[in-house]
Protein backbone atom coordinates (compact mmCIF):
# COMPACT_ATOMS: atom_id res chain seq x y z
CA UNK A 1 0.00 0.00 0.00
CA UNK A 2 1.40 3.42 -1.47
CA UNK A 3 -0.01 5.17 2.15
CA UNK A 4 1.98 2.96 4.21
CA UNK A 5 4.87 3.25 2.85
CA UNK A 6 4.79 7.09 2.50
CA UNK A 7 4.15 6.49 6.43
CA UNK A 8 7.12 4.43 6.95
CA UNK A 9 9.48 7.19 5.02
CA UNK A 10 8.07 9.67 7.52
CA UNK A 11 8.77 7.61 10.68
CA UNK A 12 11.84 7.18 9.52
CA UNK A 13 13.06 10.32 8.17
CA UNK A 14 11.56 11.57 11.86
CA UNK A 15 13.89 8.51 13.87
CA UNK A 16 17.46 10.42 11.52
CA UNK A 17 16.83 13.74 12.30
CA UNK A 18 15.97 13.09 16.16
CA UNK A 19 19.21 10.79 16.00
CA UNK A 20 21.07 13.72 14.63
CA UNK A 21 19.83 16.10 17.26
CA UNK A 22 20.57 13.57 19.91
CA UNK A 23 23.90 13.05 18.75
CA UNK A 24 24.90 16.21 18.51
CA UNK A 25 23.97 16.86 22.27
CA UNK A 26 25.92 13.54 23.08
CA UNK A 27 28.78 15.00 21.50
CA UNK A 28 28.86 17.96 23.71
CA UNK A 29 27.96 15.84 26.90
CA UNK A 30 30.87 13.45 26.08
CA UNK A 31 33.35 16.55 25.68
CA UNK A 32 32.40 17.96 28.94
CA UNK A 33 32.05 14.79 30.84
CA UNK A 34 35.73 13.94 30.00
CA UNK A 35 37.24 17.33 30.50
CA UNK A 36 35.28 17.73 34.22
CA UNK A 37 36.22 14.05 34.89
CA UNK A 38 39.63 14.73 34.19
CA UNK A 39 40.11 18.28 35.24
CA UNK A 40 38.41 18.86 38.09
CA UNK A 41 40.77 17.07 40.43
CA UNK A 42 43.68 20.30 39.75
CA UNK A 43 41.27 22.71 40.18
CA UNK A 44 41.44 24.25 43.86
CA UNK A 45 41.87 27.32 45.31
CA UNK A 46 45.45 27.05 45.27
CA UNK A 47 45.13 26.27 41.79
CA UNK A 48 43.58 29.51 40.94
CA UNK A 49 46.00 32.18 43.17
CA UNK A 50 49.55 30.65 42.61
CA UNK A 51 52.04 30.45 39.95
CA UNK A 52 53.90 27.42 39.25
CA UNK A 53 57.15 27.70 40.81
CA UNK A 54 59.21 24.58 41.84
CA UNK A 55 60.71 26.21 44.14
CA UNK A 56 57.69 27.17 46.19
CA UNK A 57 56.12 23.31 45.08
CA UNK A 58 52.85 25.29 43.79
CA UNK A 59 51.03 24.36 40.62
CA UNK A 60 48.81 27.51 39.71
CA UNK A 61 47.48 29.59 36.70
CA UNK A 62 46.89 32.92 38.10
CA UNK A 63 49.41 34.81 36.23
CA UNK A 64 47.69 33.24 33.06
CA UNK A 65 44.37 34.35 34.29
CA UNK A 66 45.66 38.00 34.88
CA UNK A 67 47.16 38.12 31.20
CA UNK A 68 43.95 36.91 29.72
CA UNK A 69 41.89 39.33 31.46
CA UNK A 70 44.76 42.21 30.25
CA UNK A 71 44.52 41.40 26.77
CA UNK A 72 40.61 41.35 26.96
CA UNK A 73 40.82 44.94 29.07
CA UNK A 74 43.42 46.12 26.10
CA UNK A 75 42.12 44.46 23.22
CA UNK A 76 38.41 45.50 23.44
CA UNK A 77 39.39 48.80 24.31
CA UNK A 78 40.79 49.34 21.27
CA UNK A 79 38.31 47.41 19.22
CA UNK A 80 35.02 48.60 20.78
CA UNK A 81 35.10 52.43 20.05
CA UNK A 82 36.67 51.78 16.34
CA UNK A 83 34.17 49.25 15.46
CA UNK A 84 31.42 50.98 16.91
CA UNK A 85 32.25 54.39 15.31
CA UNK A 86 33.14 52.19 11.80
CA UNK A 87 29.32 50.96 11.77
CA UNK A 88 27.74 54.43 12.53
CA UNK A 89 29.78 55.30 10.02
CA UNK A 90 28.63 53.04 7.60
CA UNK A 91 25.31 53.27 8.57
CA UNK A 92 24.53 56.97 8.98
CA UNK A 93 27.01 59.06 6.99
CA UNK A 94 27.97 56.94 4.07
CA UNK A 95 25.04 56.28 2.45
CA UNK A 96 24.54 53.63 -0.07
CA UNK A 97 27.64 54.05 -2.45
CA UNK A 98 30.14 52.03 -4.35
CA UNK A 99 32.88 52.42 -1.51
CA UNK A 100 30.31 50.77 1.77
CA UNK A 101 29.66 47.73 -0.43
CA UNK A 102 33.03 47.53 -0.43
CA UNK A 103 33.77 47.84 2.91
CA UNK A 104 31.39 45.75 3.90
CA UNK A 105 32.90 43.47 1.87
CA UNK A 106 36.31 43.80 3.74
CA UNK A 107 34.95 43.72 6.66
CA UNK A 108 33.56 40.24 6.15
CA UNK A 109 36.57 38.98 4.54
CA UNK A 110 38.32 39.94 7.85
CA UNK A 111 35.93 38.12 9.87
CA UNK A 112 37.43 34.86 7.88
CA UNK A 113 40.63 35.27 7.89
CA UNK A 114 42.64 32.31 10.13
CA UNK A 115 43.45 33.45 12.99
CA UNK A 116 47.14 32.78 12.90
CA UNK A 117 47.07 34.85 9.89
CA UNK A 118 46.74 37.93 12.08
CA UNK A 119 49.20 36.85 14.35
CA UNK A 120 51.56 36.28 11.36
CA UNK A 121 51.56 39.96 10.65
CA UNK A 122 50.78 41.36 14.45
CA UNK A 123 54.12 39.31 14.98
CA UNK A 124 56.00 41.01 11.94
CA UNK A 125 54.14 44.55 12.13
CA UNK A 126 53.63 45.24 15.77
CA UNK A 127 56.12 43.32 17.31
CA UNK A 128 59.30 43.68 14.50
CA UNK A 129 58.51 46.76 12.96
CA UNK A 130 56.95 48.94 15.54
CA UNK A 131 59.57 47.41 18.39
CA UNK A 132 56.47 46.18 20.58
CA UNK A 133 58.45 42.57 20.97
CA UNK A 134 56.36 39.80 22.47
CA UNK A 135 54.29 41.72 24.77
CA UNK A 136 50.60 41.73 25.57
CA UNK A 137 50.67 44.87 24.51
CA UNK A 138 51.19 43.39 20.89
CA UNK A 139 49.01 40.22 21.57
CA UNK A 140 45.83 43.26 22.48
CA UNK A 141 46.79 44.70 18.72
CA UNK A 142 46.80 41.85 16.95
CA UNK A 143 43.27 40.32 18.38
CA UNK A 144 41.55 43.33 18.17
CA UNK A 145 42.33 43.27 14.33
CA UNK A 146 40.66 39.94 14.44
CA UNK A 147 37.37 40.82 16.84
CA UNK A 148 36.94 44.49 15.01
CA UNK A 149 34.34 42.61 12.49
CA UNK A 150 32.39 41.30 15.23
CA UNK A 151 31.69 44.26 16.69
CA UNK A 152 31.34 46.71 13.18
CA UNK A 153 28.79 43.65 12.19
CA UNK A 154 26.65 43.09 15.20
CA UNK A 155 26.56 46.97 16.17
CA UNK A 156 25.60 47.87 11.82
CA UNK A 157 22.32 45.13 12.23
CA UNK A 158 21.48 46.79 15.74
CA UNK A 159 21.73 50.52 13.86
CA UNK A 160 19.69 49.14 11.23
CA UNK A 161 16.35 47.87 13.59
CA UNK A 162 16.73 51.34 14.70
CA UNK A 163 12.99 52.92 13.53
CA UNK A 164 13.94 55.49 10.77
CA UNK A 165 10.90 57.42 12.86
CA UNK A 166 13.39 57.73 16.06
CA UNK A 167 15.90 59.82 13.85
CA UNK A 168 13.72 62.08 12.01
CA UNK A 169 11.98 62.77 15.56
CA UNK A 170 15.03 63.43 16.64
CA UNK A 171 16.12 65.82 13.70
CA UNK A 172 12.88 67.09 13.77
CA UNK A 173 13.58 68.16 17.17
CA UNK A 174 16.08 70.32 16.16
CA UNK A 175 18.71 67.87 17.44
CA UNK A 176 21.92 67.72 14.93
CA UNK A 177 22.90 64.28 13.65
CA UNK A 178 25.75 63.98 16.34
CA UNK A 179 23.32 64.57 19.32
CA UNK A 180 21.03 62.36 17.50
CA UNK A 181 23.62 59.55 17.51
CA UNK A 182 24.52 59.80 20.69
CA UNK A 183 21.24 60.10 22.33
CA UNK A 184 18.69 58.04 20.50
CA UNK A 185 20.97 55.09 17.98
CA UNK A 186 24.03 54.57 20.25
CA UNK A 187 21.46 53.90 23.19
CA UNK A 188 19.05 52.10 21.29
CA UNK A 189 21.98 49.58 19.31
CA UNK A 190 23.44 49.00 23.06
CA UNK A 191 22.14 45.32 23.26
CA UNK A 192 23.83 44.85 19.57
CA UNK A 193 26.77 46.63 20.92
CA UNK A 194 27.03 44.81 23.93
CA UNK A 195 26.33 41.06 21.95
CA UNK A 196 29.08 42.09 19.79
CA UNK A 197 31.61 42.97 22.54
CA UNK A 198 30.62 39.60 24.76
CA UNK A 199 30.94 37.99 20.95
CA UNK A 200 34.57 39.16 20.87
CA UNK A 201 35.76 38.37 24.26
CA UNK A 202 34.69 34.90 23.85
CA UNK A 203 36.72 34.46 20.76
CA UNK A 204 39.54 36.54 22.68
CA UNK A 205 39.72 33.29 25.66
CA UNK A 206 39.56 30.82 23.09
CA UNK A 207 42.36 32.13 21.08
CA UNK A 208 45.69 30.68 20.76
CA UNK A 209 47.30 30.55 17.58
CA UNK A 210 47.46 34.70 16.95
CA UNK A 211 48.73 34.97 20.02
CA UNK A 212 51.54 32.40 20.26
CA UNK A 213 53.21 34.54 17.77
CA UNK A 214 52.32 37.57 19.54
CA UNK A 215 51.78 38.11 23.12
CA UNK A 216 54.28 35.05 24.54
CA UNK A 217 53.98 32.70 27.51
CA UNK A 218 54.98 34.30 30.44
CA UNK A 219 53.19 33.25 33.14
CA UNK A 220 54.64 35.08 36.37
CA UNK A 221 52.68 37.82 38.56
CA UNK A 222 53.54 41.39 39.48
CA UNK A 223 55.50 41.65 42.36
CA UNK A 224 53.38 45.00 42.92
CA UNK A 225 49.51 46.06 42.10
CA UNK A 226 50.76 48.72 40.15
CA UNK A 227 53.26 46.30 37.98
CA UNK A 228 49.82 45.09 36.59
CA UNK A 229 49.91 48.21 34.02
CA UNK A 230 53.74 47.50 33.44
CA UNK A 231 52.61 43.73 32.47
CA UNK A 232 50.99 45.03 29.13
CA UNK A 233 54.32 45.93 27.64
CA UNK A 234 55.70 42.40 28.94
CA UNK A 235 55.30 39.17 27.59
CA UNK A 236 52.19 37.25 28.90
CA UNK A 237 50.88 33.55 28.16
CA UNK A 238 46.69 33.54 28.59
CA UNK A 239 44.85 30.25 30.18
CA UNK A 240 44.79 28.65 26.52
CA UNK A 241 48.43 29.44 25.84
CA UNK A 242 49.44 27.62 29.09
CA UNK A 243 47.10 25.29 27.88
CA UNK A 244 48.85 24.23 24.76
CA UNK A 245 52.28 24.54 26.67
CA UNK A 246 51.19 21.75 29.49
CA UNK A 247 49.35 19.35 26.89
CA UNK A 248 52.88 19.65 24.71
CA UNK A 249 56.11 20.54 25.87
CA UNK A 250 55.21 20.38 29.30
CA UNK A 251 53.22 17.18 29.27
CA UNK A 252 51.29 17.90 32.51
CA UNK A 253 47.97 17.19 31.54
CA UNK A 254 46.71 17.83 35.13
CA UNK A 255 47.29 21.75 34.59
CA UNK A 256 45.70 21.77 30.50
CA UNK A 257 42.92 19.48 31.87
CA UNK A 258 42.32 21.64 34.91
CA UNK A 259 42.59 25.08 32.35
CA UNK A 260 40.06 23.40 30.21
CA UNK A 261 37.38 23.20 33.65
CA UNK A 262 38.36 26.86 34.12
CA UNK A 263 37.98 27.72 30.60
CA UNK A 264 34.58 26.19 30.67
CA UNK A 265 33.27 27.76 33.22
CA UNK A 266 33.85 31.24 31.72
CA UNK A 267 32.57 30.51 28.63
CA UNK A 268 29.02 29.48 30.44
CA UNK A 269 29.37 32.06 32.42
CA UNK A 270 29.95 34.72 29.47
CA UNK A 271 26.68 33.65 27.75
CA UNK A 272 24.69 33.67 31.20
CA UNK A 273 25.89 37.51 30.89
CA UNK A 274 25.32 38.17 27.46
CA UNK A 275 22.03 36.56 28.09
CA UNK A 276 20.94 38.99 30.76
CA UNK A 277 22.73 41.85 29.25
CA UNK A 278 20.40 41.75 25.97
CA UNK A 279 17.26 41.60 28.58
CA UNK A 280 18.64 44.03 30.42
CA UNK A 281 19.23 46.52 28.07
CA UNK A 282 16.93 46.01 25.41
CA UNK A 283 14.73 49.72 25.01
CA UNK A 284 10.91 48.26 26.62
CA UNK A 285 13.07 46.70 29.42
CA UNK A 286 10.83 43.67 29.07
CA UNK A 287 13.41 41.72 26.90
CA UNK A 288 12.55 40.25 23.20
CA UNK B 1 -8.46 85.46 2.68
CA UNK B 2 -7.50 86.89 6.27
CA UNK B 3 -4.87 86.83 8.77
CA UNK B 4 -2.12 88.17 9.23
CA UNK B 5 1.07 85.63 7.03
CA UNK B 6 3.39 83.28 8.59
CA UNK B 7 4.77 81.69 5.88
CA UNK B 8 4.67 82.66 2.88
CA UNK B 9 5.68 80.31 -0.49
CA UNK B 10 7.33 81.71 -3.80
CA UNK B 11 7.60 79.77 -6.42
CA UNK B 12 9.04 76.77 -4.95
CA UNK B 13 10.10 73.71 -6.71
CA UNK B 14 11.82 70.40 -5.89
CA UNK B 15 13.43 67.85 -7.73
CA UNK B 16 14.00 64.54 -6.34
CA UNK B 17 17.05 63.53 -8.97
CA UNK B 18 14.87 63.88 -12.18
CA UNK B 19 11.82 63.91 -10.80
CA UNK B 20 9.71 67.28 -10.61
CA UNK B 21 7.69 66.47 -7.29
CA UNK B 22 6.55 70.09 -6.38
CA UNK B 23 6.02 72.29 -9.16
CA UNK B 24 5.82 76.13 -8.61
CA UNK B 25 3.82 76.14 -5.79
CA UNK B 26 3.07 79.92 -4.31
CA UNK B 27 0.62 79.83 -1.25
CA UNK B 28 0.35 81.76 2.03
CA UNK B 29 -0.02 80.01 5.42
CA UNK B 30 -1.75 82.63 7.54
CA UNK B 31 -1.00 82.24 11.82
CA UNK B 32 -2.71 80.56 13.90
CA UNK B 33 -5.05 79.20 11.74
CA UNK B 34 -4.92 75.40 10.86
CA UNK B 35 -4.35 74.68 7.03
CA UNK B 36 -4.79 71.30 5.60
CA UNK B 37 -3.15 69.48 2.77
CA UNK B 38 -4.91 66.84 0.69
CA UNK B 39 -4.50 64.77 -2.18
CA UNK B 40 -4.26 61.59 -3.41
CA UNK B 41 -0.84 59.29 -2.38
CA UNK B 42 2.28 60.61 -3.74
CA UNK B 43 0.94 64.11 -4.96
CA UNK B 44 3.63 65.90 -3.16
CA UNK B 45 1.81 67.37 -0.12
CA UNK B 46 4.04 65.33 2.50
CA UNK B 47 7.02 66.47 0.48
CA UNK B 48 5.89 70.30 0.29
CA UNK B 49 5.15 69.79 4.41
CA UNK B 50 8.67 68.84 5.09
CA UNK B 51 10.01 71.72 3.25
CA UNK B 52 8.94 74.18 5.30
CA UNK B 53 11.02 72.76 8.22
CA UNK B 54 13.85 71.79 6.11
CA UNK B 55 13.28 67.75 6.90
CA UNK B 56 14.01 67.60 3.68
CA UNK B 57 17.53 67.86 3.76
CA UNK B 58 18.26 64.59 4.98
CA UNK B 59 17.04 62.70 1.58
CA UNK B 60 19.79 62.45 -0.75
CA UNK B 61 19.51 64.49 -4.21
CA UNK B 62 16.74 66.57 -3.68
CA UNK B 63 17.03 69.96 -5.32
CA UNK B 64 14.72 73.01 -4.14
CA UNK B 65 14.33 76.10 -5.72
CA UNK B 66 12.13 79.19 -5.06
CA UNK B 67 11.41 80.84 -1.44
CA UNK B 68 10.19 79.86 1.63
CA UNK B 69 9.77 83.03 4.00
CA UNK B 70 8.73 82.03 8.09
CA UNK B 71 8.01 85.91 9.71
CA UNK B 72 9.36 87.54 6.54
CA UNK B 73 12.52 85.67 6.59
CA UNK B 74 14.26 82.95 3.67
CA UNK B 75 14.05 79.44 5.48
CA UNK B 76 16.52 78.27 3.00
CA UNK B 77 18.96 81.33 3.59
CA UNK B 78 22.48 79.55 3.83
CA UNK B 79 23.45 81.49 6.99
CA UNK B 80 20.34 79.48 8.54
CA UNK B 81 20.40 77.20 10.96
CA UNK B 82 18.75 74.14 10.70
CA UNK B 83 18.28 73.59 15.10
CA UNK B 84 16.86 77.32 15.02
CA UNK B 85 14.62 76.48 12.31
CA UNK B 86 13.18 73.74 14.07
CA UNK B 87 12.44 75.13 17.30
CA UNK B 88 10.22 77.71 15.63
CA UNK B 89 8.50 74.75 13.13
CA UNK B 90 7.28 71.97 15.01
CA UNK B 91 6.97 68.50 13.53
CA UNK B 92 4.98 65.71 14.53
CA UNK B 93 4.53 62.55 12.45
CA UNK B 94 1.97 59.68 10.65
CA UNK B 95 3.37 56.89 12.82
CA UNK B 96 3.38 57.99 16.83
CA UNK B 97 7.20 57.57 17.67
CA UNK B 98 8.49 58.12 21.05
CA UNK B 99 11.61 57.71 22.26
CA UNK B 100 12.07 55.04 23.61
CA UNK B 101 12.32 56.41 27.12
CA UNK B 102 10.73 57.42 29.75
CA UNK B 103 7.67 59.73 29.17
CA UNK B 104 9.64 62.95 31.60
CA UNK B 105 12.48 62.01 28.51
CA UNK B 106 10.82 62.35 25.63
CA UNK B 107 9.70 65.63 26.59
CA UNK B 108 12.46 67.37 27.84
CA UNK B 109 14.48 66.13 24.32
CA UNK B 110 14.21 68.75 22.31
CA UNK B 111 14.52 71.66 25.74
CA UNK B 112 17.66 69.63 26.36
CA UNK B 113 18.91 70.06 22.55
CA UNK B 114 18.02 73.53 23.12
CA UNK B 115 20.79 73.82 25.98
CA UNK B 116 18.47 73.66 28.97
CA UNK B 117 19.64 72.12 31.80
CA UNK B 118 18.16 73.33 34.81
CA UNK B 119 15.98 70.25 36.32
CA UNK B 120 13.22 72.91 37.68
CA UNK B 121 12.78 75.02 34.26
CA UNK B 122 12.44 70.61 32.70
CA UNK B 123 9.65 70.00 35.14
CA UNK B 124 7.71 73.14 34.75
CA UNK B 125 8.44 72.99 30.47
CA UNK B 126 7.24 68.63 30.52
CA UNK B 127 4.33 69.70 32.82
CA UNK B 128 2.77 72.54 30.55
CA UNK B 129 3.48 70.70 27.11
CA UNK B 130 1.73 67.41 28.56
CA UNK B 131 -1.29 69.98 29.67
CA UNK B 132 -1.07 71.67 26.19
CA UNK B 133 -1.36 68.38 24.43
CA UNK B 134 -4.20 67.29 26.83
CA UNK B 135 -2.64 64.34 27.96
CA UNK B 136 -1.39 65.33 31.53
CA UNK B 137 -3.81 63.80 33.46
CA UNK B 138 -3.60 60.80 32.14
CA UNK B 139 0.58 60.18 32.60
CA UNK B 140 1.46 62.79 35.52
CA UNK B 141 1.74 59.77 38.02
CA UNK B 142 3.68 57.92 35.48
CA UNK B 143 6.35 60.47 34.22
CA UNK B 144 9.20 58.41 34.95
CA UNK B 145 7.86 55.19 33.13
CA UNK B 146 8.72 54.21 29.50
CA UNK B 147 6.33 55.93 26.77
CA UNK B 148 6.19 52.86 24.70
CA UNK B 149 4.11 51.40 27.28
CA UNK B 150 1.31 54.12 26.36
CA UNK B 151 -1.51 53.08 23.73
CA UNK B 152 -1.20 54.50 20.21
CA UNK B 153 -3.35 57.43 20.70
CA UNK B 154 -1.81 58.78 23.98
CA UNK B 155 1.66 58.02 22.12
CA UNK B 156 0.64 60.23 19.32
CA UNK B 157 -0.31 63.42 22.42
CA UNK B 158 3.21 62.34 23.55
CA UNK B 159 4.55 63.33 20.38
CA UNK B 160 2.65 66.38 20.02
CA UNK B 161 3.71 67.56 23.51
CA UNK B 162 7.35 67.02 22.60
CA UNK B 163 7.18 68.53 19.28
CA UNK B 164 5.54 71.59 21.54
CA UNK B 165 8.29 71.60 24.47
CA UNK B 166 10.41 73.57 22.61
CA UNK B 167 7.87 76.30 22.22
CA UNK B 168 7.88 76.43 18.40
CA UNK B 169 4.74 78.93 16.89
CA UNK B 170 4.40 76.83 13.82
CA UNK B 171 3.17 72.77 13.69
CA UNK B 172 3.23 70.50 11.23
CA UNK B 173 1.65 67.18 11.21
CA UNK B 174 1.61 64.43 8.65
CA UNK B 175 -1.47 62.30 8.88
CA UNK B 176 -1.10 62.55 12.78
CA UNK B 177 -4.49 59.78 13.11
CA UNK B 178 -4.09 57.86 10.37
CA UNK B 179 -2.54 55.21 12.30
CA UNK B 180 -4.84 55.78 15.28
CA UNK B 181 -8.21 54.82 16.09
CA UNK B 182 -11.43 57.20 15.96
CA UNK B 183 -11.90 57.87 19.53
CA UNK B 184 -7.80 58.71 19.31
CA UNK B 185 -8.38 60.37 16.56
CA UNK B 186 -11.06 62.86 17.38
CA UNK B 187 -9.19 63.51 21.07
CA UNK B 188 -6.33 64.79 18.61
CA UNK B 189 -9.09 66.44 16.39
CA UNK B 190 -10.43 68.62 19.62
CA UNK B 191 -6.74 69.12 20.42
CA UNK B 192 -6.00 70.84 17.74
CA UNK B 193 -8.47 73.08 17.86
CA UNK B 194 -7.31 74.04 21.49
CA UNK B 195 -3.65 74.79 19.75
CA UNK B 196 -4.49 76.98 16.81
CA UNK B 197 -5.18 79.53 19.38
CA UNK B 198 -1.74 79.83 19.87
CA UNK B 199 0.12 77.68 17.02
CA UNK B 200 0.06 78.02 13.04
CA UNK B 201 -0.95 74.41 12.58
CA UNK B 202 -0.11 72.87 8.41
CA UNK B 203 -1.88 69.44 8.54
CA UNK B 204 -1.21 66.57 5.64
CA UNK B 205 -4.49 64.21 5.94
CA UNK B 206 -5.86 61.85 3.70
CA UNK B 207 -9.06 62.19 5.60
CA UNK B 208 -11.38 64.75 3.50
CA UNK B 209 -13.73 64.65 6.42
CA UNK B 210 -11.24 65.61 8.93
CA UNK B 211 -9.68 68.45 6.50
CA UNK B 212 -13.29 69.76 6.87
CA UNK B 213 -13.64 69.30 10.44
CA UNK B 214 -10.71 71.04 11.83
CA UNK B 215 -9.30 73.14 8.51
CA UNK B 216 -9.68 76.78 7.93
CA UNK B 217 -8.02 76.74 4.71
CA UNK B 218 -7.18 73.76 2.06
CA UNK B 219 -4.58 73.26 -0.07
CA UNK B 220 -5.68 70.43 -2.63
CA UNK B 221 -2.07 68.91 -4.25
CA UNK B 222 -1.73 66.50 -7.18
CA UNK B 223 0.89 65.06 -8.82
CA UNK B 224 3.13 68.03 -7.89
CA UNK B 225 0.69 70.61 -8.46
CA UNK B 226 -0.71 72.95 -6.07
CA UNK B 227 -4.12 72.76 -7.86
CA UNK B 228 -6.66 74.98 -5.52
CA UNK B 229 -6.16 77.09 -2.02
CA UNK B 230 -9.41 78.48 -0.72
CA UNK B 231 -11.05 78.31 2.85
CA UNK B 232 -12.05 74.76 3.26
CA UNK B 233 -15.41 75.53 3.17
CA UNK B 234 -15.44 77.24 -0.02
CA UNK B 235 -13.67 74.36 -1.27
CA UNK B 236 -15.44 71.90 -0.29
CA UNK B 237 -18.85 73.54 -1.24
CA UNK B 238 -17.85 75.29 -4.88
CA UNK B 239 -14.31 74.22 -5.99
CA UNK B 240 -13.28 76.10 -8.45
CA UNK B 241 -11.47 73.17 -10.37
CA UNK B 242 -12.65 70.34 -12.44
CA UNK B 243 -9.85 68.22 -10.53
CA UNK B 244 -10.81 69.21 -7.29
CA UNK B 245 -14.08 68.89 -7.81
CA UNK B 246 -13.59 65.31 -8.70
CA UNK B 247 -11.52 64.30 -5.97
CA UNK B 248 -13.85 65.60 -3.51
CA UNK B 249 -16.43 63.40 -4.68
CA UNK B 250 -14.67 60.65 -4.36
CA UNK B 251 -13.65 59.82 -8.66
CA UNK B 252 -10.37 59.41 -7.42
CA UNK B 253 -7.90 58.89 -4.86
Amino acid sequence: MILGKRKIKDLLAQILIYLCAAFSVAVLLLILCFVVKRGVKSVNWSFLTTVTSVRKQTVGIAGNILNTVLIILVSMLIATPIGVGAAIFLNEYAGKGKTVRIIEFTTEVLAGIPSIIFGLFGMLFFGETLGMGYTILTGSLTLSMMVLPLITRNTQEALKTVPDGYRSASIGLGAGKWYMIRTILIPSAMPGILTGVILSIGRIIGESAALLLTAGSAKHLPKTFLGIFDKIFQSGGTLTIQLYLSATSEGDFDTAFGIAVVLLIIVFLMNVLAKTLARKMSPTGKGR
Amino acid sequence: MSGTVKISVRDLNLYYGENHALKNINMDICEREITALIGPSGCGKSTFLKTLNRMNDLVENVRITGQICLDGQDIYDKKLDTTVLREKVGMVFQQPNPFPMSIYDNIAYGPRVHGIRDRRVLDGIVEESLKGAAIWDEVKDRLKTSALGLSGGQQQRICIARALAVKPSVLLMDEPTSALDPVSTSKIEDLMEELKKQYTIVIVTHNMQQALRVSDKTAFFLVGDMVEYADTKTLFSYPQDKRTESYITGRFG
